[in-house]
């Protein structure tokens, strides 16, 4: 026990993760959130795919969605294939075939993309993604023109009375596949190469100095990460049973590159966060809001500037903080910045929301409902009071934000200070 | 042979334009190492608020003051959000131009609406700049302006004529981007200005230390590559489409002009933007196929290979991937790009 | 025919070899004919004034840059433009003037990283890191070497200076290799702890054959075998300390300027 321990980080914490996996239907019935669920699933393997990328191996990409678009379009030829000729693939296995898929296509398009890094490496990704993409409307046989190309996860034998037309069936599928991947993509951050990953990262140039190709480094793990992608994009085929040319498409990539980030890149289980987000924000942020993409935008940008870490940064760094003891005099502070927050958000987005509803909905009549409360898009006095709100709002929180970065820095220089004179870490 | 002309006149003019693009992401790029993914939305930023000056005060003014307002919004990007991520390394200045192409693209759906506007060019520059008119009897002679109808008509059937006219507005274009490069020229070599941002792009503490504002210096030129790529958007808004999506789709190709030409080159990203324009506007004009090349030469194929998509895809079908066909072409044989010179 | 069996055999066991090195940058030759034969096991110092092209010495024999002609022999072979890995892998490994370590690794992390490669472990990701038992044991008696085993854990950037020194030092050596050059090791560090780090390089370098740039006179003369002195891109000579500080020419073109050098530098040491 001990030894896997070491090997795979806690036994139990995984433990908890596959009990979750399996609850979390049960909990949330509805079949809205089975399919959110199964959605977060698949997110939340490419996500991880992805930041074997960027996080682990410092290579950004703009064009990951080929590598789980060309598994899903493989996977349902494959299913299709299947329910054709009788070929034996069970459905069950169909999302391996996307894999395998995903690999050949990162084995065929890596050796071109990872000659180079950093800048060039992201400008190369872009333009191989819109290759593929423009590609997708040129070749109908594969990639089914406008309408895609659909399929049936029915298709086969019933084994043990599943048929995979359930919703909640394909729930439990893609959790064991995401079980499976989610513990396979964390192994192998503590292999050999995914440790070489990390150096490649931080010093290509004295990963040479020690003996290895970067290059050769940072090829394999693009293949590595395009199975991964190859298999959530099998299970997203299976799951919508259609797929057409937008699962390759830049929109795609960009959502992984966003979601990724948000979450957080520098830690193992930022891009399960972002996973989720990512599917939360699709399904129900966009139905509640016309602006949800301009919000996602200025949220993603006040994390490049203040929180780079992601969301899985400022977790770890509160938790750090927490062990130390000094967690519980900073919540008061924490408190205020948070109310000032709230205030400032509300704002923002009653603005927002009045200006959208003006351009786009004006057709409507002029009243907007925002979260309950209508307010009239033609009166002035709205424009104003809501205005006066979101000056207040700034105020307030660059106050709470001074006070509470004074005893944040505090806080952490103390931390330091302990560190320091225990010697060495934990 | 008046269409191989003009084509190559408008292979031309549309390289131009993506030179005026790929010029100012290279500056941004050489004097600070940023890649500004948000280039193109500056352009569709230039043509949208282009659009808006111009029905207001009118199209020459437009001209002056659109770039002008882009070049404010970028210099104030820069100094608010780009200069604070700084210390963080390429990858995330490259990540916050990436958001800002996010929210750029929203505000101005809500600002000018999700269908395409018209935006007209003056009247001085409506209609042809010349026409090049080929008839079987007295060959090829140009006019200037339009060619009219009888012109373009012979009274006698057995006589063929064609008129290819050339557009004004293309013609401007290429007028507006050949003053831009030489005025660039200049102002990098001949004036002291130039000398101090070259020297700030390899010394950048000697030259803080000589007391020149660095961090102001690359607000300016930030500003000034934003303003090219407005002034980019307000004449190619005018000669084509201005819609939403036209940053996405004139984004991706001039990034590949960048890689094309060797990050970082001026001249190899006019060679690659000369070079991507041409191919384009020729394949986009050109039906045929395979197919149609191998019967051609006499090879008959049968029935089945006939109606294969492959063989039967027009040039004209394949011309939006040619782009970036191109760039993995020239990552494969020569990976440091045509002009380049530095490691990406 | 005796000759040509003496330099033969001297040939072999020569640890490295330079013949005739020039490296042109554009129209500027920075080395012009640099010569210079290193005996198994020997401790060569290099010296000369800033910008004799000394770093681009080290760059050349690493594999950073290609010579634009002349020859590398490395125990033998020819390493003329080979990359960096791969000379590496021949034997040969260097370390950096600027720090140059894995900044977000921990110490151990670092030295563990190091030795894969010479361990035989390749790219694989089949095996897991904790069941390495040579490749960790192998880290933990580097760090113990370098006298880094406190710091097991700690992230190498929130090392001090002279602690990164001695890391970098470690994955220097971690590989096994055989000709270790080290580029000004001891750059920005006080006397004292020059004096101990010296100690170390000695310690850990025991049997190897070493090749150092270094500008501190005192370090030179203490650690080195022969000396090598490189004025603008040429070994104008390389002999025995005593030798080499007897030399006229050497004096000449070196050594009296930077007998001034060597006092600023140590009023400036000595804070």
């Amino acid at each position: 026990m001990q030894r896997w321990n070491a090997r795979i980080g806690s036994v139990w914490l995984w433990a908890l993760f596959a009990a979750l996996l399996l609850v979390v239907p049960q909990v949330f019935t509805s079949g809205l959130s089975v399919t959110m669920l199964s959605q977060m699933g698949i997110a939340i393997i490419a996500c991880l795919s992805y930041n074997m990328l960027l996080g682990q191996g410092g290579m950004l990409s703009f064009g990951h969605a080929v590598y789980t678009g060309l598994g899903a379009f493989v996977s349902i030829h494959a299913l299709n294939m299947y329910s054709g000729a009788g070929m034996p693939l069970p459905v069950s296995l169909v999302p391996l075939a996307g894999g395998l898929a995903g690999m050949a296509f990162a084995v065929l398009f890596g050796y071109v993309t990872t000659r180079k890094s950093g800048t060039t490496f992201a400008m190369i990704t872009l333009g191989l993604a819109e290759l593929v993409f423009a590609m997708s409307l040129m070749v109908p046989e594969f990639f089914g023109g406008e309408g895609g190309i659909s399929g049936n996860r029915m298709s086969g034998p019933a084994v043990m009375g599943i048929t995979f037309g359930p919703a909640k069936q394909v729930y439990y599928l893609i959790a064991a596949y995401t079980m499976v991947c989610v513990v396979l993509m964390y192994a192998f951050t503590q292999t050999p190469l995914g440790r070489l990953l990390n150096a490649v990262r931080d010093n290509p140039e004295r990963v040479e100095f020690i003996g290895y190709n970067p290059q050769r480094v940072r090829y394999t793990a693009f293949i590595i990460a395009g199975f991964f992608a190859g298999i959530s994009g099998g299970l997203g085929a299976l799951n919508f049973e259609i797929v057409n040319a937008e699962v390759v498409g830049a929109a795609r990539s960009g959502a992984y590159l966003l979601f990724t980030f948000l979450g957080g890149a520098t830690f193992f289980f930022g891009p399960i966060i972002g996973a989720v987000l990512m599917v939360l924000a699709f399904v129900l942020l966009s139905e509640y809001t016309q602006a949800w993409l301009l919000y996602l935008g200025l949220v993603f940008m006040v994390m490049v500037m203040y929180a780079p870490g992601g969301i899985a940064s400022l977790i770890m760094l509160n938790l750090q903080v927490a062990r130390h003891g000094k967690l519980r005099p900073l919540l008061p502070a924490y408190g205020v910045l948070a109310a000032a927050s709230l205030v400032l958000l509300v704002a923002v987005a009653a603005l927002v929301e009045m200006v959208y509803h003006r351009q786009l909905n004006s057709a409507m009549g002029s009243v907007v409902n925002f979260m309950g409360l209508p307010l009239d898009t033609t009166s002035a006095q709205s424009w104003l009071g809501l205005c006066a709100v979101l000056a207040l709002g700034v105020w307030i929180f660059s106050l709470a934000q001074g006070r509470f970065g004074a005893r944040w820095d505090a806080a952490q220089e103390a931390i330091e200070k302990e560190t320091h004179s225990a010697g060495a870490a934990p | 042979m008046e269409f191989f002309i003009i084509s190559t006149l408008n292979g031309i003019s549309y390289g131009l334009l993506l030179f005026m693009l790929s010029s100012g992401l290279t500056l941004i790029f050489s004097m600070m190492g940023v890649l500004n993914f948000a280039h193109a939305s500056f352009y569709m930023l230039g043509a949208y608020i282009g659009y808006s000056v111009s029905q207001v005060l009118g199209f020459w003014p437009a001209l002056l003051v659109a770039p002008l307002i882009v070049g404010v919004l970028g210099s104030v990007f820069e100094r608010y959000c780009l200069r604070r991520v700084h210390k963080f390394g390429h990858v995330p200045e490259l990540l916050i131009t990436f958001g800002l192409t996010y929210v750029v693209l929203e505000l101005v759906q809500l600002v000018w609406g999700r269908i395409a506007i018209e935006f007209k060019p003056p009247t001085a520059l409506q209609g042809p700049a010349f026409t090049l008119i080929n008839d079987t009897v007295s060959g090829l002679r140009m006019v200037w302006g339009a060619a009219n109808a009888e012109m373009c008509s012979a009274v006698d059937p057995a006589v063929r004529v064609v008129c290819s006219p050339f557009p004004a507005t293309r013609g401007f274009m290429v007028l507006v981007a050949l003053t831009m490069l030489v005025s660039i020229w200049l102002l990098l070599t001949r004036t002291r200005v130039g000398l101090v941002i070259q020297a700030a792009l390899t010394h950048p503490d000697a030259v803080e230390a000589l007391g020149h504002n660095v961090p102001r210096v690359l607000m300016l030129v930030f500003g000034a590559g934003a303003a090219l790529a407005g002034l980019a958007g307000v004449i190619g808004g005018s000669t084509f489409l201005t819609e939403p999506s036209m940053a996405a789709t004139v984004g991706s190709i001039i990034f590949v002009v960048v890689v094309v030409g060797g990050m970082g080159s001026l001249s190899g990203a006019f060679l690659a933007s000369l070079l991507i324009g041409t191919i384009q506007t020729f394949a986009v004009a050109f039906d045929y196929s395979l197919l149609g090349a191998l019967q051609q030469v006499g090879v008959s194929v049968g029935a089945t290979l006939s109606a294969n998509t492959l063989l039967t895809m027009k040039l004209s079908q394949v011309a939006p991937i040619l782009p970036y066909l191109f760039l993995v072409l020239i990552l494969i044989f020569r990976p440091k790009g045509l002009l380049g010179n530095r490691e990406g | 025919m005796s000759a040509s069996i003496h330099s033969k055999a001297s040939s072999v066991s020569m640890a490295l070899e330079l013949r005739d090195l020039r490296k042109s940058f554009g129209k500027t030759e920075i080395i012009r004919g640099a010569s210079l034969a290193v005996r198994q096991g020997e401790r060569v110092a290099i010296i000369g004034p800033n910008g004799a092209g000394k770093s681009t010495l080290f760059n050349l024999i690493s594999g950073r840059m290609a010579p634009t002609s002349g020859d590398i022999i490395l125990n033998g072979q020819q390493i003329k433009g080979k990359k960096p890995f791969e000379i590496n892998r021949m034997g040969l490994s260097r370390s950096f003037q600027i720090t140059n370590i894995f900044p977000k690794l921990s110490v151990f992390e670092n030295l563990r990283c190091s030795v894969l490669w010479s361990l035989g472990y390749g790219y694989t990701f089949l095996k897991f890191l904790v069941d390495l038992d040579d490749a960790n044991a192998r880290a933990q008696e580097l760090m113990e070497m370098i006298g880094l085993h406190k710091k097991r854990d700690v992230v190498a950037l929130n090392l001090t200076y002279a602690e990164q020194r001695a890391l970098e030092v470690g994955i220097t050596i971690a590989g096994g290799a055989n000709v270790i050059l080290l580029d000004e090791p001891t750059a920005g560090m006080s006397k004292s702890e020059t004096t101990r780090f010296i100690a170390l390089i000695k310690q850990v370098t025991e049997g190897k054959t070493l090749l150092t740039v270094e500008h501190d006179m005192g370090v030179v003369f203490g650690l080195a075998d022969r000396i090598a002195v490189l004025v603008y891109g040429e070994v104008i000579a390389f002999d025995t300390p005593d030798a080499v500080r007897a030399s006229a020419r050497v004096q000449e073109a070196y050594l009296g300027s930077s007998v001034a050098d060597a006092q600023v530098g140590e009023s400036a040491q000595g804070h």
